[in-house]
C-alpha cells in the first residue's frame, strides 16, 4: 500500500455473506492501521482470507470506524510487534515507540523500517500493539527518556531561523565560520 | 564548553519557525532527541500544546518550576510566579528582537531620520574624541 503521511486506526467488521445454509454468520473484526478508509477495507480483506476462508467476494464489510486517540496530550511509550519480509526470508520484529498517539507511532515504524531495513509498507504486518509503562521498556533509546527529570543540551546547532537562506549566514561569501554553539 | 542551557521540563524556548515563529512557550515533556512536547501557556503566548522539533526552537536562559505535563492553569501560575514576562522583556536578546522588527518596517523617510541621527551621534563622539586627544 501506499503510505503518505500519517497513518490512521480503524476498526473494521466483516463476515462471509449470508448464505441459505448460513444465514447469520460469525463477524469478525480486526483493527487496521491504514492511511484511509479505503485501504483499511482492503487490508481487512488481505488478512482475513489469509486467517479465515473468505474473501471480498463472498463477504460483506459491515462497518469500518476510525479510532481516534483517548488522550493525545500527553506522551506515550509503545511497543509494536511485527512480521516483516527482507530480501533473504521474513522475520518477526519488535521495536519501540515515543509518541503521543499508536498512530503516530505507527507511522514512525513504517518510516523507520523504510529507512533502516528498506522495507516497504506492503511487506509489514503489525501483529500487535501496546501502550507500555516506563518501566516495560526493552529498548534503551526510549528508556532514557522516559526516566524523570531528564535533561540534556543541545551541542553543535544549526541556527534554523536561517532555513531559506544560506545554511548559515545571511549572504553567499563570508569570512567568518559560523557559530553553533548556544549554550 | 559548559552548557547552561538544557532541554528540560519547564525551559523555557523561543519558537524560531512555522506559524508560531517568534513566540515563547515551554517545554512540558520531551518525546525524544529530536523532539519535545510544548506549551505556550497558550493563554499567556499564543502557542497551543503541541510536539516540535528541536530546529524549530531556541532555548532561553529562563526556567520555570513545573512538572511534567503540566496542565495550562499550573503553568500560567508558574509563568506568573516567575515572572518570565517581565524578565523576557528586559533581555537584551528580546529588546534586539523589537529592534530588528522595527528596522524591518521603517518607511524611507524613517531609514532617513535614522541616516541623520546617526550622522549627529558621530558628530559628538568626534567632537568629544578630538577634545580628549
Amino acid at each position: 500500500m501506499t503510505v503518505a503521511g500519517k497513518m490512521r486506526q480503524y476498526q473494521v467488521v466483516g463476515r462471509k455473506a449470508g448464505t441459505d445454509e448460513n444465514p447469520n454468520p460469525e463477524a469478525y473484526r480486526m483493527i487496521i492501521f491504514a492511511p484511509n478508509a479505503v485501504i483499511a477495507k482492503s487490508k481487512f480483506w488481505y488478512y482475513m482470507h489469509q486467517f479465515r476462508k473468505m474473501k471480498k467476494t463472498t463477504g460483506e464489510i459491515l462497518d469500518c470506524v476510525e479510532i481516534v486517540e483517548k488522550n493525545a496530550r500527553i506522551v506515550k511509550n509503545y511497543g509494536i510487534w511485527l512480521r516483516y519480509s527482507s530480501r533473504s526470508g521474513t522475520h518477526n520484529m519488535y521495536r519501540e515507540y515515543r509518541d503521543l498517539k499508536l498512530t503516530g507511532a505507527v507511522t514512525q515504524l513504517y518510516n523507520e523500517m523504510a529507512g533502516r531495513h528498506r522495507t516497504r509498507p506492503r511487506s509489514i504486518q503489525i501483529i500487535r500493539t501496546a501502550a507500555l509503562e516506563a518501566k516495560d521498556l526493552k529498548r534503551v533509546n526510549g528508556m532514557q527518556f522516559a526516566k524523570r527529570n531528564v535533561k540534556f543540551p543541545l551541542p553543535h546547532r544549526v541556527s534554523s531561523g536561517k532555513r531559506n537562506m544560506k545554511a548559515l549566514s545571511g549572504s553567499t561569501f563570508t569570512t567568518n565560520r559560523p557559530t553553533t554553539y548556544f549554550g | 564548553m559548559v552548557f547552561k542551557r538544557y532541554v528540560e521540563v519547564g525551559r523555557v524556548v523561543l519558537v524560531n519557525y512555522g506559524p508560531d515563529a517568534g513566540k515563547l512557550a515551554t517545554i512540558i515533556d520531551i518525546v525524544d532527541q529530536n523532539k519535545c512536547l510544548i506549551d505556550g501557556p497558550a493563554n499567556l503566548t499564543g502557542v497551543n500544546r503541541q510536539v516540535i522539533s528541536y530546529g524549530r526552537i531556541v532555548l532561553t536562559d529562563l526556567t520555570v518550576k513545573v512538572c511534567r505535563n503540566a496542565r495550562q492553569k499550573t503553568l500560567s501560575a508558574a509563568w506568573a510566579e516567575a515572572d518570565i514576562q517581565a524578565k523576557w522583556e528586559s533581555s537584551s536578546w528580546a529588546k534586539k528582537l523589537v529592534a530588528k522588527q522595527k528596522r524591518a518596517t521603517l518607511s524611507d523617510f524613517d531609514r532617513f531620520k535614522v541616516m541623520v541621527a546617526k550622522k549627529q551621534r558621530s558628530a559628538i563622539i568626534a567632537k568629544k574624541m578630538k577634545e580628549l586627544k
